[in-house]
């Protein structure tokens, strides 16, 4: 399953950060997380997908405190 | 400006106000018998004000083993500062920081704005047309196939499908840059994303609103800054090294000269202070990016979706462009392009067209429909052919046709069946498939039927020549002497023709390894319906005339939306212009940061150049990129 999520970044940088950060969670066939068009897209397994959705925004706010993702 | 950038706008000029004030005091000498720790706490608090998420951030930052990022160098630097006693240029430097990311940020969410307001064809609602005539207002993904839609002037059509009622125009222009609105009738196919122009428009969804050209170019065209270039790469693993080792050059520049020789602490910190500020990489990491979307926004602007800033960087290298023959550059349709009567003849031109249809009115084939078609054109539609027996029609395969025609024997077909009649014939040398006509046994003239090159062809390989193309190619399946013909007619270097589909992957092979660097791309040109193999093989696969095609959209990597085979020296033009701009940036946000890091060495620069050289450098570059948004 792939959704897209609104994803408030401040930084380029960041953004690239936060992918990286997301592509080394368990369970993550592939993530993106787009500065320009500040979305966040995220791919993994239907049954555990929310779990994993829950790893990812916690491992955003890691490397960005202030972002936001709309769930 | 949204929420948060407003808050930041506040604070700065509140933090503003007391700086002025502050330095006023400073300037009058107020504070020169204030001891510093009176001082250090009256700065404290613009500082607290303007810096507090800056320090929050770095030291979260830290927390979570994330050093080397920019807030932890604004912070260092400051508190730097705030250490050898220049608590002004702390506070100035914390402040100047903040106005140039507030900027940033304003710029950036601009461009991103003009770029989504460009790429405005997403519908917002669908009226649904119910069984018993009452119309609903949904959301356009609701609509299930097979409903009918309502479409008032002025609206978008929500999802593709097919008129069942009414007659419009539909304006294309934000789908293909093509400004002449489409005419649109009962039984067209029409695509989501056009705007009905005038009249009401009945139509039934053929596709679910996420399978549609609307859904599916937004998607593209969202997706296509995730395909990076080298450029932004390099940039990526460029700030990856760059940062840690202008740090540990800021570390050594603060403790080896007071060590080493007997310079003061205070200066070699404020130094090394100086470093860190302009080594921020930021004006690279965000101006780089922007470009290429920019690229891809003004493209988009003029109908042609590019679909990742890698393909935007091959399309401003390509040297080589290879077409497709039909359906490409020519228009894949055959018609009448020449009517040459018999030299010793009385007949004119359409007298003999009018016979030639005679004989042919009766056949399925694809010639005798051109013969038709041509004819019809000037005599008008469904005109009678008096004097024609089609009970006496025969077909002769291979051959052409023979039947009776005012009483007389009627021969209509190919130099084989007026030999095979021992009838005398001029020996024509025009191009394309030729027809022959003899009435009772006398040759009356040819008509000539060929595929027609698109209009603008010509010119459009020429201004690809002027963009920078050096070759253009063309491979076909079609005759050498046809093939050879509208190369010529268009100005095509070389000709591969009598290709079988697999051979045009194996020619464009040979071409690619023929052409083996980063400064020499090649790109095929094709009409996506069968030659998917070689858009994806080639560096850059250009699909044409494509809307609506899915199969085109899925193996090309650029779409022309429209059939305007003239935007492809468009394309490869705004390409170069977006490198160049992304250059720009690269060389002088690097070279203004090198000179101010050398100044700063020797001591001979202040904080205040420092910042610009960062933020001042940063803001510089970002309007520099959003350049790349204007086709022109």
């Amino acid at each position: 399953m792939k959704k897209t999520y609104k994803c408030e970044v401040d930084c380029a940088n960041c953004a690239a950060k936060m992918e990286d950060a997301i592509k080394k969670i368990e369970g993550v066939v592939n993530a993106r997380v787009n500065f320009m068009t500040q979305k966040l897209s995220l791919e993994a397994a239907d049954d555990i997908f929310d779990e994993v959705l829950d790893k990812a925004v916690k491992a955003c706010k890691k490397v960005e405190p202030d972002c936001e993702i709309e769930i | 400006m949204t929420k948060k950038q407003k808050k930041v706008r506040n604070r700065i000029i509140i933090t503003l106000v007391m700086f002025v004030i502050l330095l006023t005091l400073d300037k009058l000498g107020y504070f020169d018998n204030i001891p510093w720790f009176v001082q250090l706490p009256i700065y404290a608090v613009p500082y607290v004000i303007i810096g507090y998420d800056v320090v929050k951030k770095a030291a979260i930052n830290i927390c979570h083993g994330q050093i080397f990022d920019e807030n932890f160098l604004m912070m260092i630097a400051t508190f730097g500062a705030f250490g050898i006693g220049e608590y002004s240029e702390a506070l100035a430097v914390m402040l100047f920081y903040q106005v140039g990311e507030l900027f940033q940020s304003v710029a950036v969410g601009k461009s991103r704005q003009s770029i989504s307001d460009m790429m405005s064809i997403a519908p917002e609602f669908a009226n649904v047309v119910s069984g018993d005539g009452t119309v609903n207002e949904v959301d356009p993904e609701e609509v299930s196939i097979g409903d009918i839609l309502l479409i008032r002037a002025g609206e978008k059509i929500p999802v593709d499908g097919t008129v069942v009622e009414g007659e419009s125009f539909l304006d294309t222009a934000a789908l293909t840059g093509e400004s002449v609105p489409r005419r649109a009738a009962v039984g067209d196919y029409v695509i989501s994303g056009c705007i009905n122009g005038e009249g009401i428009l009945k139509i039934r969804a053929e596709k679910a609103y996420e399978d549609s050209t609307v859904a599916r170019i937004l998607e593209l065209v969202e997706n296509a800054s995730n395909k990076k270039s080298r450029m932004e790469n390099f940039i990526t693993r460029f700030a990856r090294y760059y940062t840690p080792v202008v740090t540990i050059g800021a570390v050594l520049l603060a403790i080896i000269p007071p060590i080493v020789g007997n310079m003061a602490f205070a200066d070699s910190i404020k130094r090394a202070c100086i470093f860190l500020i302009v080594s921020c990489p930021c004006a690279l990491v965000i101006s780089v990016p922007l470009g290429f979307f920019g690229g891809i926004g003004a493209s988009s602007k003029i109908g042609v979706l590019v679909k990742g800033s890698n393909f935007l960087e091959a399309a401003a290298a390509v040297k080589t462009i290879v077409f497709d023959k039909t359906g490409t550059l020519t228009k894949g349709e055959f018609k009448v392009t020449e009517i040459i009567p018999a030299k010793d003849g009385n007949f004119d031109q359409n007298e003999l067209l009018r016979i030639a249809a005679a004989g042919e009115s009766m056949s399925n084939h694809p010639i005798a429909k051109s013969v038709l078609a041509a004819f019809y054109e000037k005599a008008g539609e469904g005109t009678a052919f008096d004097g024609l027996n089609e009970s006496e029609t025969r077909e002769i395969a291979g051959r052409g046709i023979r039947t009776v025609y005012n009483g007389k024997e009627l021969l209509v077909g190919n130099t084989r069946l007026l030999e095979d009649n021992n009838i005398a014939y001029d020996v024509v040398e025009q191009i394309g498939t030729i027809v022959y006509v003899a009435l009772d046994s006398k040759y009356l003239g040819a008509i000539i039927i060929s595929d027609v090159i698109k209009e603008g062809t010509k010119e459009a390989v020429s201004l690809m020549k002027k963009a920078g193309v050096k070759k253009a190619v063309m491979l076909t399946g079609d005759r050498r002497a046809a093939a050879e013909y509208v190369a010529k007619e268009i100005g095509i270097d070389e000709v591969h023709a009598e290709l079988l589909p697999a051979d045009k992957v194996s020619r464009v092979e040979n071409l690619l390894s023929s052409s083996d660097n980063s400064n020499n791309k090649l790109a095929f040109v094709g009409d996506g319906i069968n030659d998917a193999p070689v858009l994806m093989r080639a560096d850059v696969g250009i699909a044409m005339g494509s809307l609506g095609s899915d199969a085109a959209i899925e193996a090309a990597d650029i779409v022309i939306m429209d059939d305007d085979i003239k935007k492809i020296s468009s394309v490869v033009k705004i390409a170069r212009k977006t490198l160049r701009i992304v250059k720009e940036n690269i060389v002088f946000a690097l070279a203004v940061k090198l000179i101010i890091l050398v100044l700063g060495a020797l001591g001979l620069t202040t904080m205040w150049l420092a910042v610009f050289g960062d933020v001042g450098v940063a803001v510089i570059a970002i309007l520099n990129s959003m350049r790349a948004l204007k086709a022109d």
